[in-house]
């Protein structure tokens, strides 16, 4: 049982891949074997909740903080396949290839919040990452501009630059400690005068990390992938590994390094440009989708903020916040798909009267944009609220000011695209009609989005006990 | 706790404050245009009727905030739901409650598209201003008083006139950028207090410097949502262009907000600063008095004109705030609830006669006083109300702030005296001007004069321009006893500063 989801999410892997062997594989089969196994997978992490154990001589803990971050990711899965139905802009052909990698990734991302060994780790990482560097570039080639390639070269030029710091980092952790097991390390650590070269073998570890969270400086691969990559792979990128990004953010940052204040420091100053980086470009975007990966950078900033505080509760805070950016994100994606009609990207202009052709999805994406610009009762308000107040209560009231004038910044841009929804005559842009799984997923989002900004207390507590459990 | 007077049995004051919640919630499933006309009367009259029982169990000999109800909320951060009123709060809950059925009627013609949406904002609207009035808690406080811009920018920008993008946007901005340090100014205050409970957080030994800056906060947020010259500039436009209850909305209960947080939030938790910092304010709000008069009398647009006749009200009313005696505050919230009913009541009227004419244009409504006596009769009265004639409400309002503000500095309160001039003027101009107008006015004989509907929504207001006008007593004594208890607590902790600084020198 302990390994239930990565057994289902493989057998649906290899299932996909029967599937696509066939002359000509049948768009609605693969969609159908995805969504099973997606569903299957969502209910397996949830019978394995409370499964326990270490396996593969101590290399994977199956424990309370994996199930967490699994259950977030098979869930915010089965919401993505519940809104790419068609999956416009993937080639036929590719659609069953294209679910099993996406399958893959999933299943690389569920080992990597397991994966307590620094080998493990690289090797889940790798698995999600290569499955992710193949989807970018499978959309179909409409624009011959040949974007999809450009975006999955720097994607996997970046990608690969990103893991080539975190090896090195870690090769300079086995080095000072001999082992490669996360909990020897943390005990050697602890144990030993502090060393500064302890800080930059850790900082060059999360910087594999911070790349999959698209934060400062590891942001540049952000907008062009979003834009050059199809809808329904843009929102995976948004979403599904920045669960496992900052699962193992917090893995590394409880070990000590000795120089925690300095660790503070540059985390503050990361946050803070993450921040005005992503809100500044954000403002003058015309594509929805790369003002949203501007809009990813600044939250990946206050991700950065939550972790500061190197405390239980600051992580807590982090992975409640993440949980609700997923959310979120996955609100404004479902729009994206919806609205463009085969499969290419969305201007914000595309939207225009969007109220009036379909007021279902305009809904939705007003609660997920209010949402992620931190106007309450959403849960974005609630994450930036519970983050200002951890980080206030750490002292650093001129970080906390800089952040509140970016959520003022931030207001905007989100402000305009609700005003061309709701606001603009649609002119003769089509109505738009949606699918029951789509109303389903939408109806899901916006009650989540509410119901847990308006009761962050289980989550909130649940995840700091949990960050407790890994000291 | 012991400040709070819990209520027993029925919780009178959420069920205010989610029955509003619960109808929009029901107009999401219902899209009827009829349906959703009626249901939204029908929720908004049985709150009305429902905030009625607040006056019967209020003790208005207490000080303490009564009808209270407390629950945990998000423990790991002292996070509770604790609602209750006082003499502050409790007519401007009122006010809230009994004006959103008017609201409701004012847009029974007005608005014929997207009907469920448009009632669905006004009601989850109510929702949040009566959340704000009630709120305890600093956070609950937070989250009506920000939720508050999603509806309020929807009604403006769906069901706006002509630049009514430009405004709403304007107004969301404006609005949420000044609370941004709000909310930081919330958050150190509960570091120093531990806790988010208003009343805790009140009369703590905070240090100066801490006090300015969160005084400083609070004060950016409340001025823009007063607004208080020179942070008005969202006022008129967003007044210009929001649909009728709208505007009825944002003049008699959304400015009040701002008066209302100074009231409850400044003197209390940063009485130091509030000392150090009331006479530049003052002089602002004098500033606004003079500036909202002397504007109000160019406009030609007549949504303009009362909406920058509301910039010189609402300096009167932080005027009477930061005087900081008994007359000035209670003169004060008088006058907040005056300028809600009087206010409100004229934007109904320039309302009905946009309806008509479609267009608010002074120099297109000159004339209308032979085919609209009823009209023009109303409008007579409000505008008589406008200005602070002798008799009806803002009389009374007025007298008592600028009572105060003699009692506290005569050459402040001569300073006033002009814009008092000013508004006499301004309204008898557009009044000369819709009544009569001149040997030029255009055709009106096609106008018909008011319905039943339009004059049954308009009595009650009248009834409350004379009532507070000729008998204030009552109200008065609703919140003389808060006012008192807030003011004596004022002036002792003036006292012990200045013994403890005599001590310390």
């Amino acid at each position: 049982m302990t390994i239930f989801p990565e057994l289902v999410l493989a057998t649906g892997a290899l299932t996909l891949f029967l599937v696509s062997l066939a002359k000509t594989p049948s768009e609605r089969l693969s969609y159908a074997v995805a969504l099973v196994f997606g569903t299957a997978t969502f209910v397996a992490t949830l019978l394995s909740f409370h499964s326990q154990g270490l396996l593969f001589y101590g290399a994977y803990a199956v424990d309370q903080y994996s199930q967490l971050f699994k259950v977030l990711i098979a869930f915010s899965l089965l919401i993505s396949l519940g809104f790419v139905k068609n999956l416009k802009g993937v080639s036929i052909d590719i659609h069953a290839e294209y679910y099993l990698f996406l399958l893959l990734c999933v299943l690389g991302l569920m080992m990597l919040v397991s994966s307590v060994e620094l080998i493990a780790i690289l090797v889940s990482l790798e698995l999600s990452s290569f499955a992710l560097y193949l989807l970018v570039p499978m959309r179909d080639d409409r624009t011959g501009l040949r974007m999809q390639m450009e975006a999955g070269m720097k994607y996997i030029l970046f990608g690969i630059m990103a893991t080539g710091f975190m090896l090195y980092g870690m090769s300079l952790l086995f080095g000072l400690t001999g082992t490669t097991y996360l909990k020897d390390i943390l005990v050697f650590l602890g144990n030993s005068p502090p060393q500064p070269v302890v800080v930059i073998a850790i900082l060059m570890v999360q910087a594999g990390f911070l790349y999959k969270l698209a934060a400062f400086p590891m942001h540049f691969w952000v907008p062009d992938v979003y834009q050059g990559a199809c809808n329904a792979t843009a929102g995976v990128i948004a979403t599904l590994p920045k669960f496992a990004a900052v699962a193992l953010l917090i893995r590394f940052f409880i070990l000590p390094t000795g120089y925690a204040p300095m660790v503070v420091e540059l985390l503050a100053v990361l946050a803070l440009c993450s921040m005005f980086y992503g809100n500044l470009c954000a403002l003058v975007q015309k594509d929805l989708k790369r003002m949203l990966g501007f809009s990813g950078i600044a939250h990946a900033g206050f991700i950065l903020l939550a972790l500061l505080t190197l405390k239980a509760e600051g992580y807590g805070v982090a992975i409640y916040y993440i949980a609700g950016y997923v959310l979120m994100n996955l609100a404004c994606f479902l729009v994206i798909n919806q609205a463009s009609q085969g499969g290419e990207n969305v201007r914000i202009d595309d939207l225009s009267g969007l109220y009036k052709r379909q007021p279902m999805l305009a809904f939705v994406l007003a609660t997920g944009l209010f949402g992620l610009a931190g106007i309450p009762p959403f849960i974005g308000f609630m994450g930036k609220f519970l983050v200002l107040t951890t980080v206030l209560r750490a002292d650093h009231l001129l970080v906390v000011c800089l952040a509140v004038i970016n959520t003022a910044i931030a207001i905007y841009y989100y402000l305009s695209v609700v005003k061309v929804v709701y606001t603009v005559e649609p002119e003769d842009r089509p109505a738009i009609a949606v699918g029951p799984m789509v109303q389903l997923s939408g109806i899901v989002l916006v009650i989540m989005i509410t119901l847990l900004g308006v009761f962050p207390g289980k989550l909130v507590d649940y995840a700091s006990t949990v960050v407790q459990s890994l000291h | 706790m012991e400040l709070l007077l819990i209520k027993e049995g029925f919780p009178l004051l959420s069920f205010l404050i989610f029955l509003p919640l619960v109808g929009a919630v029901v107009l999401l499933f219902f899209h009827g245009q009829t349906f959703a006309r009626f249901w939204a009367l029908l929720v908004t009259g049985v709150t009305a009727v429902s905030s009625i029982p607040l006056l019967i169990s209020f003790d208005s000999s207490s000080t303490k905030y009564q009808l209270a109800e407390a629950y945990s909320w998000i423990p790991r951060f002292h996070i509770n739901y604790i609602v209750g009123v006082d003499g502050i709060s409790i007519l401007l809950v009122l006010l809230t409650t009994l004006i959103m059925p008017f609201c409701v009627l004012a847009s029974w013609k007005y608005i014929q598209q997207r009907v469920a949406p448009f009632m669905f904002c006004l009601l989850v609207m109510e929702t949040s201003m009566i959340g704000v009035f009630v709120a305890l808690d600093f956070v609950l406080f937070y989250i009506f008083w920000e939720f508050m811009l999603i509806p309020m920018y929807l009604l403006i920008a769906v069901w706006g006139g002509p630049r009514r993008v430009y405004a709403s946007i304007k107004f969301f901005l404006y609005t949420l950028a000044g609370s941004v340090l709000l909310l930081v100014a919330i958050i150190a205050l509960y570091l120093k207090s531990g806790s988010f409970f208003i009343p805790e957080m009140m009369w703590q030994p905070y240090s100066l410097t801490f006090q300015i800056l969160v005084f400083l906060a609070f004060f950016l947020a409340f001025a823009i949502k007063v607004p208080m010259f020179p942070f008005h500039t969202w006022l008129p436009a967003a007044h210009v262009e929001a649909p009728t209850a709208g505007s009825v909305i944002l003049a008699s209960v959304l400015l009040k907000m701002g008066t209302y947080g100074m009231l409850r939030f400044c003197l209390p938790i940063t009485p130091d600063a509030t000392f150090l910092l009331a006479t530049p304010i003052l002089w602002l709000s004098i500033a606004g008095i003079i500036y909202g008069g002397f504007t109000a009398l160019a406009q030609q647009d007549m949504k303009k004109l009362i909406a920058y006749s509301s910039v010189g009200h609402m300096g009167f009313v932080t005027l009477g705030i930061f005087v900081l005696n008994t007359r000035g505050v209670e003169g004060a919230i008088l006058q907040m609830v005056n300028h809600g009913v009087t206010t409100g009541a004229l934007f109904l009227l320039v309302g009905m006669i946009y309806e008509r004419t479609h267009s608010r244009e002074l120099a297109l409504a000159t004339g209308v006083g032979r085919y609209m006596p009823w009209f023009v009769t109303l409008l007579t009265f409000f505008s008589l109300s406008a200005f602070a004639f002798p008799g009806t409400n803002s009389f009374i309002g007025e007298f008592m702030v600028l009572a105060g503000a003699f009692q506290h500095n005569t050459a402040l309160a001569l300073a006033a005296i002009p814009g008092a001039v000013l508004a006499a003027a301004y309204m008898l101009r557009m009044l000369q001007k819709i009544v009569w107008g001149g040997t030029a006015n255009p055709d009106q004989s096609y106008l018909t004069d008011l319905g039943v509907r339009e004059v049954v929504v308009l009595t009650p207001f009248l009834l409350f321009v004379f009532w507070i006008g000729l008998g204030p007593q009552p109200f008065v004594n609703l919140i003389h006893g808060s006012v008192n208890h807030l003011l004596e607590q004022l002036q002792d902790w003036q006292q012990h500063q200045q013994v403890a600084s005599v001590l310390w020198h």
